[in-house]
């Protein structure tokens, strides 16, 4: 088989059932033909398999195939959408039928000639779920099984997981795009629960990317799962009730950065500043951090796991600035946004699946590294939180309100990280929140390749990062 | 509904319930076919349609239809699972042939396998889950237009709207195992939703309502939903800040749903082997004042979480899980159960239907039972540890002083735990909230901290 996506898109997808471009293009004019603006072609093909280790044996494992082709209509704001689980012509044809019902004006226009095009080459188009044997798999789920109880009589439970996922997509649209991109994306993770007198912690840790297997295995990254997870775990059992109130707080590097996702990141997404909905509607050159902050939404990145050679409407993805020195520069758009809006695609445009409407996300969201020694940044605090773990978080992107919940937390006194505190939620405003940053570390970092973002009841694979960052007041909900 | 034009032509989703049936039959066949012990296998199909109006135009029109299908097998305590969305011969024998592969490599475990043959639902009940509303696109689009519409004619503060959302779809379910059970039924499920958009001075806010019910003649109507959707938001503007104090706090009911979801985490089968939840070895004990009962109801006409068999095909039955404030019952399916030493409640796949007591009070009892105090009717975030039990999430609603709501207050933190929580509630309101599974009424909690400014 050909290592060109495009060529692996046409066989899995086209081919099996006797289709071609000319199909595609027969069915688009239909769709065209009925005074729409743009329309658009999805197939997807998705491969995925999980494994689960626990109490110390391979207990579950699950393969699932899901493929099928969605279909979208646009005539001005209104969007048009039907999909099926049958990638067949009667079914496309169909599916068309049902999308371009929207369309009740418009001027008419045609279906431009395609040009087929190219997307980046970030990650190699590989199908990770064969790149191990099963009995390899299993190895790996029992030595990191075994890894995280090696470190501490007092680590009670393990559960390890391992999933892949190889899936395959083809866009055809109106507007002449034709691409395709070829996806692998795996995932580690390591759950434990430690014991000590009647008190019980959980802990998690895992990663992964858009890369085969033996990225586990790699600087023994699958069994840095298992330590950190049982680290984790044991600092909790020692936690005290986290502080309440506002105070300073200094984020760790790399997954902390989902401060960023939810602050600004979502706000900052087209559909809704085209709809005037966020709280960031509007302030493009206004000034909504410090001047210390620079954040980007950057899907280029090789291998990461939010990551993509093209977004789902086959537009190549970009580094994307969002706020410059503290200036907001930009929002995050796919197709349909941005020609409301008169701008270009941001390469943004993404979907869960064939079954679901592209709208803007976010890719990689971080922000670019400062100069202070992270040191410093602590020893600056005299009374505060230092947190370097979270769960979550969510965000109401009209009141720009948003929280995200610390997982590993300390107290900062006079300068010194000092006893661990219990988890605890975070509360700020995204717009002048990161006014409010003081000091930027020149450690960026980003996550290890876990993030799943929801919206709309979506979810998507992306990545967030930050060097350590000092915030000098910020609601803490703690108990005390 | 009062009054909705409705004409059944098209929309009227139909299902092939033999093709469906036969499918899972054949899924069963594959298995032992191809040596396992025992199997599993379900269908699951959705169709209808989605609308949403925004500013008075059609925003986004779907049509949904989706199909998957699942099987375990399991060869002696080894187990395998498969699933995919195509229902042809061919993917059928591969997706048996991908999970018994897997079988070949999970390890035995004396838990794994099907629930106990005597256990399965011997009748299925006809539970009154099927309404289909047969509504057109065109006459959703009209509904939720005139929903939308009615909102933001009632306020100029009303300035945008996220639109107002139509969504009709009706299920097929199948299940069946090679103990011999072979159950299906039907479903559906209409709402009817509205967000909305205000502004004061510098700030927005935004809120919304919703009617969800399987009957559309029981969805409230279009003008109820804009206006409250309306209501809602204005109530929200101008909010404040609080300063960080502890207080008692009213969980309104839509928010109530979610601690109740929390005690089911803390009490399902799954957590409670894994010893990851704070109410592990709390059967029998008290964990609620004495007042309180919270109960099963799976056979409720027309109930949301209503449901004949569960996702194991074990019979659903009425049954309490709380009495007088007692832990009396876990929420358990038949592997959490079997390693736990107990039998199954019948809960693989959830609950179906949770109610719990109310004092007879109304909302503005309530409020004034408390006197001084917090209302929150949003929280936000996951802050919730069901091993220990601790919780701190996000929250917005209102200030109460004199038994009266003040002003809205936004931007705080609500924090203590679980056990603390379920153990200071003063009182449940009357005010209980049908669209779900879980049905609760606002709750009156004794104290817990609230974080803001300073």
């Amino acid at each position: 088989m050909s290592s060109q996506p495009l060529d692996i898109a046409r066989e899995l997808l086209l081919a099996p059932s006797g289709l071609d471009e000319s199909h595609l293009q027969t069915v688009l004019d239909q769709l065209m033909g009925h005074r729409i603006d743009n329309a658009d072609l999805y197939f997807q093909l998705s491969r995925h398999e999980s494994w689960m280790l626990e109490d110390g044996i391979v207990k579950e494992g699950h393969h699932g195939i899901e493929q099928g082709a969605g279909v979208r209509a646009i005539s001005g704001e209104k969007t048009g959408f039907a999909y099926s689980d049958e990638i067949i012509l009667p079914a496309l044809t169909e599916a068309a039928d049902a999308a371009r019902a929207i369309a009740q004006s418009g001027s008419r226009t045609s279906v431009r000639a395609w040009q087929q095009q190219a997307g980046h080459r970030l990650y190699l188009p590989l199908d990770p779920i064969h790149s191990l044997s099963t009995e390899q798999k299993i190895d790996l789920l029992r030595r990191l099984d075994g890894e995280a109880r090696r470190q501490d009589p007092r680590i009670k439970q393990v559960i390890v997981s391992l999933a892949g996922v190889h899936e395959v997509v083809l866009v055809a649209a109106s507007d002449g795009t034709f691409a395709a991109d070829v996806r692998p994306l795996v995932r580690m993770n390591v759950t434990v629960i430690a014991e000590q007198g009647d008190r019980r912690e959980q802990a998690s840790a895992g990663g992964g990317g858009r890369v085969d297997y033996s990225y586990f295995e790699q600087q023994q990254r699958g069994l840095g799962y298992a330590r950190e997870a049982a680290r984790q775990a044991l600092v909790n059992l020692e936690a005290v009730p986290a502080p309440a109130g506002t105070m300073p707080v200094v984020l760790g590097p790399g997954w902390p950065g989902v401060l960023l996702h939810e602050a600004v990141g979502h706000g900052l997404e087209g559909d809704f500043n085209r709809k005037g909905s966020s709280a960031f509607t509007g302030r493009i050159g206004e000034q909504v951090a410090s001047p210390l902050c620079t954040v980007v939404d950057d899907g280029t990145m090789p291998e990461r796991r939010g990551s993509l050679n093209i977004d789902d409407e086959g537009t190549p993805t970009q580094q994307t600035v969002l706020i410059e020195n503290g200036i907001l520069k930009g929002y995050m758009q796919d197709k349909l946004n941005a020609s409301l809006m008169g701008v270009a695609s941001t390469g943004n445009g993404r979907r869960e699946s064939y079954a679901h409407m592209p709208m803007p996300r976010m890719t990689n969201t971080y922000m670019m590294a400062g100069e202070h020694d992270p040191q410093e940044i602590i020893a600056s605090v005299e009374k505060g939180l230092y947190a370097v773990n979270f769960g979550g978080g969510q965000v109401d992107i009209t009141s720009g309100k948003f929280v995200f919940s610390a997982c590993e937390a300390y107290l900062i006194e006079n300068g010194k990280v000092t006893r661990p505190v219990k988890g605890a939620t975070l509360i700020g405003n995204g717009p002048d929140v990161l006014t409010r940053v003081s000091m930027v570390g020149n450690d960026l970092a980003l996550d290890t390749g876990v993030g799943v973002c929801g919206k709309e009841g979506q979810s998507v694979p992306v990545g967030v990062g930050q060097p350590t960052l000092k915030i000098d007041s910020l609601t803490v909900g703690g108990t005390l | 509904m009062a009054e909705t034009p409705l004409q059944a032509q098209t929309a009227q989703n139909s299902f092939d319930i033999p093709r469906s049936l036969n499918v899972v039959e054949d899924m069963l066949q594959e298995a032992k076919r191809l040596g396992a012990s025992s199997a599993e296998a379900g269908v699951n199909i959705e169709a209808g349609l989605s609308v949403n109006v925004r500013l008075g135009e059609i925003d986004t029109l779907e049509h949904n239809r989706d199909k998957g299908l699942g099987i375990t097998v399991y060869f002696g305590q080894r187990k395998g699972s498969a699933s995919t969305s195509d229902f042809s011969p061919r993917a059928i024998r591969e997706t048996v042939k991908a999970a018994c592969d897997i079988a070949r490599y999970t390890e035995e475990d004396e838990a794994a396998g099907l629930a106990d043959a005597e256990l399965m639902a011997s009748e299925i009940p006809d539970l009154d889950l099927y309404h289909p509303w047969g509504i057109t696109a065109e006459e959703a689009i009209e509904l939720a237009r005139a929903c939308e519409a009615s909102g933001r004619e009632v306020d100029e503060r009303i300035s945008n709207s996220e639109g107002a959302a139509v969504s009709s779809h009706d299920g097929l379910r199948v299940y069946g195992n090679s103990h011999g059970f072979l159950g299906h039924y039907l479903s559906s499920r209409h709402s009817l939703s509205c967000t909305l958009i205000g502004q004061s001075g510098e700030g927005m806010q935004r809120d919304h309502w919703y009617t969800l019910s399987r009957y559309p003649s029981e969805l409230e109507s279009p003008e109820t939903v804009g206006k409250k959707a309306a209501e809602r938001t204005l109530a929200r503007l101008g909010a404040r800040r609080l300063d960080t104090c502890q207080v008692p706090v009213i969980f309104e009911a839509e928010v109530a749903r979610g601690l109740l979801a929390h005690l089911l985490r803390a009490i399902n089968g799954g957590n409670l082997y894994r010893k990851a939840s704070f109410l592990l070895d709390h059967l029998g004990k008290q964990i609620f004042p004495d007042w309180i009962r919270i109960d099963e109801r799976p056979h409720l006409k027309g109930g949301l979480g209503s449901a004949p068999f569960d996702n194991e095909g074990v019979a659903t039955r009425e049954r309490d899980i709380v009495t007088e404030g007692v832990l009396r019952g876990y929420v358990l399916d038949s592997y959490a159960a079997r390693r736990l030493h107990m039998q199954t409640t019948g809960n693989a796949g959830g609950v179906h239907n949770l109610f719990i007591k109310h004092n007879d009070v109304d909302f503005g009892e309530l409020c004034r039972q408390m006197g001084q105090g917090l209302v929150v009717t949003e929280v936000m975030g996951q802050g919730v540890n069901i091993v220990t039990g601790d919780y701190s999430r996000g929250a917005s609603g209102f200030w109460v002083e004199n038994g009266e709501i003040q002003y809205p207050v936004e931007e705080i933190t609500l924090a203590s735990t679980l056990q603390e929580m379920f153990k200071g509630i003063e009182a449940i309101a009357n005010d209980e909230d049908t669209r779900g599974n879980i049905r609760t009424g606002s709750w009156l909690i004794r104290q817990m901290t609230v974080a803001g400014e300073g």
